[in-house]
């Protein structure tokens, strides 16, 4: 069991005849996933990587029966590729794309409401179910199938983790890198009752960062609603207010929301023990299974 | 992306909001002859990018020509929250009754816009939303229909705004919002909106910050910020190189891929006793050119004693990463500050046989580089 995709999903890849999404379709294929189509405006009929490509996202999914997005559209352009992908319509759509603007993304947001896709991102690595399918960047060989799951806004941070998961033989049902920006598709609650409701996630660990107030309602909801145990790290401990770092959404606003204190705070009450650092995160899951 | 204040609001007449008259001056000279045309009493008022200038002296009040000389000897050159003082905006003083807060921001926890009015604007605006947020009225937002008229007539009222002016003032929100909406803002807002003896609305103060994913889309903004870029000459320099950097206080320099894992190993110099220097997310992957560019933002800054570099590979193969670490060093006869190195994900074992440890700490795992690096700071300041 996994959650959001294993190997009967089958993926269509919009911007897939770009730099990025040529490479990354290559590594998804290598790694076993089911990627059946691409789409590309005025592209159609061409093939990348042995993957056919469609002009339409719509077309892509009525000929392969493509029932999962993956995009690598560039950010100018990906607010209407997002639109495109929730129209057409397939049940998960994970978009990598970094810098899309704010307010495109609280029209997409808007638009996500009345559907019951899954929207996966932006500007996330994706998500991998160890073994059987990966949709995005995030680099197959560091995860292992397992019992954990794995939900957090940073990429990098989760190879940190999850690599050190793998090494102590803590493999993982599925990870989902829900992505940096302050409007996201799938937050870290959506993420933790998927978790929560997949019959073989035995422990969860979830990665958060500074700014917004998504990990202290993943406390709530943690407290109220979950039986399955979770573990923590948060990152921006040391940031100073004011400033973004790095991610669009990770700033200590200057009202004093969004610290890293009181996100540990929410989640220590809600019984979530937080490592201090990325190997203490796995001292915590080995004492959770 | 900030704007200045007399940027914005430039932005916000253009909009048709009422703006007192101003005139921008970078001598004191020029900011007397801009007061003498414009009319006694001004404000002079510095045009830096901080909050609460008015409570840190940047802000004066003056009645004549003498007085608004000395205001602005006084302000041009000060340092305000660490930033220089080059320019002034001289203003026409509004003589006013009541002073309201006008806003528009995204809300995160909604993912939806929202405007917002209080009558209690002016310099304690952020101490009433912490302390007594009823005091602001709010009425999200749909962005495919934008701010309907009830919305901001009802956020005028039901913030308690004078029946007389409520609906000039949900006038004054609507376009508040269409101009946040039109230029890809973050955040919008008047505060003060002041409400004169004859009942004018006056925009006082103007803030809009605007998305810099954005900027592609609204050339003219982005011409500004080329007018307002300035400040520590290292956060330039590292802007310019494309790198997302923050200069902090400490003596131990960071230089790591992904902003998430950068802000860890901030968190883990802390942890083990050090004090961070700055932190500096350099991207994807790691050619020479990036890293010899993210060395040289770091050696630059005099306050780092030791430098740690973790670069988790992902995609990107270790021994790549590896060959651009020594193609960059290489440069350097002898680096000038102790550098120690961790790699990790694919191939990250055989990338650290081939690091040029003539010149580098190794170090396996993130907690003993970070361990290291802090060691080799304490030695160096000692």
């Amino acid at each position: 069991m996994s959650v959001l995709v294993d190997d009967d999903t089958r993926v269509v890849v919009q911007g897939i005849t770009g730099g990025e999404g040529r490479f990354h379709t290559g590594q998804m294929v290598d790694y076993g996933t089911n990627v059946v189509a691409g789409a590309v405006p005025g592209k159609g009929g061409q093939a990348v990587e042995g993957v056919p490509v469609y002009d339409t996202v719509r077309g892509a999914a009525r000929e392969e029966n493509a029932d999962a997005a993956v995009v690598f559209v560039p950010p100018a352009f990906a607010g209407d590729a997002l639109f495109e992908a929730l129209d057409s319509p397939v049940d998960l759509v994970v978009a990598i794309t970094e810098g899309i603007p704010q307010q495109d993304m609280a029209a997409v947001y808007r638009k996500l409401r009345e559907t019951d896709t899954h929207l996966v991102g932006p500007n996330c690595p994706g998500v991998i179910t160890p073994g059987e399918a990966k949709l995005g960047i995030l680099p197959g060989d560091i995860f292992s199938p397992g019992n954990v799951g794995f939900v957090s806004r940073s990429g990098t941070l989760t190879y940190q983790v999850v690599d050190n998961l793998t090494k102590r033989g803590l493999g993982q049902t599925t990870a989902v890198g829900i992505g940096g920006d302050p409007i996201i598709g799938t937050d870290f609650v959506d993420a933790l009752r998927l978790f929560e409701a997949d019959e073989d996630t035995e422990a969860i660990v979830m990665c958060g960062e500074i700014g917004g107030e998504d990990e202290e309602e993943a406390a709530n909801f943690i407290a109220s609603e979950m039986d399955t145990p979770v573990a923590a790290f948060i990152a921006g401990r040391t940031a100073p207010p004011g400033k973004r770092m790095g991610h669009a959404g990770a700033i200590v606003s200057g009202s004093g929301t969004g610290t890293a204190e009181s996100k540990i705070t929410a989640l220590n009450n809600a019984g979530v023990p937080v490592g201090d650092t990325p190997e203490e995160v796995a001292d915590h899951v080995e004492e959770l299974l | 992306m900030k704007l200045h204040e007399y940027q914005a609001k430039g932005v916000f007449a253009d909009a048709g909001i009422p703006t007192p008259p101003s005139e921008l001056a970078s001598t004191a000279e020029e900011a007397v002859a801009a007061a003498d045309r414009i009319g006694y009493p001004v404000a002079v008022k510095a045009q830096v990018q901080v909050g609460g200038r008015g409570k840190a002296g940047g802000i004066e009040i003056v009645a004549d020509a003498e007085q608004a000389r000395e205001a602005a000897d006084s302000i041009l050159g000060m340092e305000l929250k660490g930033l220089h003082v080059d320019r002034v905006l001289v203003e026409g003083a509004v003589d006013f009754e009541d002073e309201l807060y006008l806003g528009v921001t995204m809300d995160r926890g909604e993912r939806q816009p929202v405007a917002m009015v209080s009558t209690r604007g002016g310099v304690n605006i952020e101490e009433v939303a912490a302390e007594e947020p009823e005091a602001i009225a709010r009425e999200h937002v749909d962005p495919a229909f934008g701010l309907h008229p009830y919305q901001a007539r009802r956020a005028a009222f039901d913030a308690g705004v004078d029946r007389d002016v409520a609906t000039d003032v949900a006038g004054v929100l609507r376009t508040l919002y269409s101009l946040w909406d039109d230029n890809d803002a973050t955040d919008a807002e008047i505060n003060p909106l002041m409400v004169t003896a004859d009942r004018e609305l006056v925009a006082a103060d103007a803030v809009m910050n605007v998305d810099d994913d954005a900027l592609f889309r609204h050339p003219d903004l982005a011409e500004m910020e080329e007018e307002s870029a300035a400040g520590d000459d290292i956060e330039s320099t590292a802007e310019g190189y494309g790198f997302d950097y923050v200069r902090l206080d400490g003596n131990v320099g960071i230089i790591g891929n992904g902003a998430g894992l950068v802000m860890a190993t901030l968190d883990l110099v802390d942890h083990y006793g050090g004090a961070p220097a700055n932190f500096l997310d350099i991207g994807g992957g790691a050619k020479a050119e990036r890293v010899a560019n993210a060395l040289d933002v770091v050696f630059s800054d005099p306050n780092v004693d030791a430098v740690v570099f973790n670069i988790f590979g992902g995609i990107t193969r270790g021994d790549e990463v590896a060959k651009g670490i020594n193609e960059a060093i290489a440069a350097f006869e002898e680096l000038p500050k102790p550098v120690v190195v961790r790699l990790a994900g694919t191939n990250a074992e055989e990338g650290m046989e081939i690091l040029d440890t003539d010149q580098l700490e190794v170090e396996a795992t993130l907690e003993d580089a970070v361990k290291r690096a802090v060691e080799r700071a304490a030695e160096v300041s000692a």
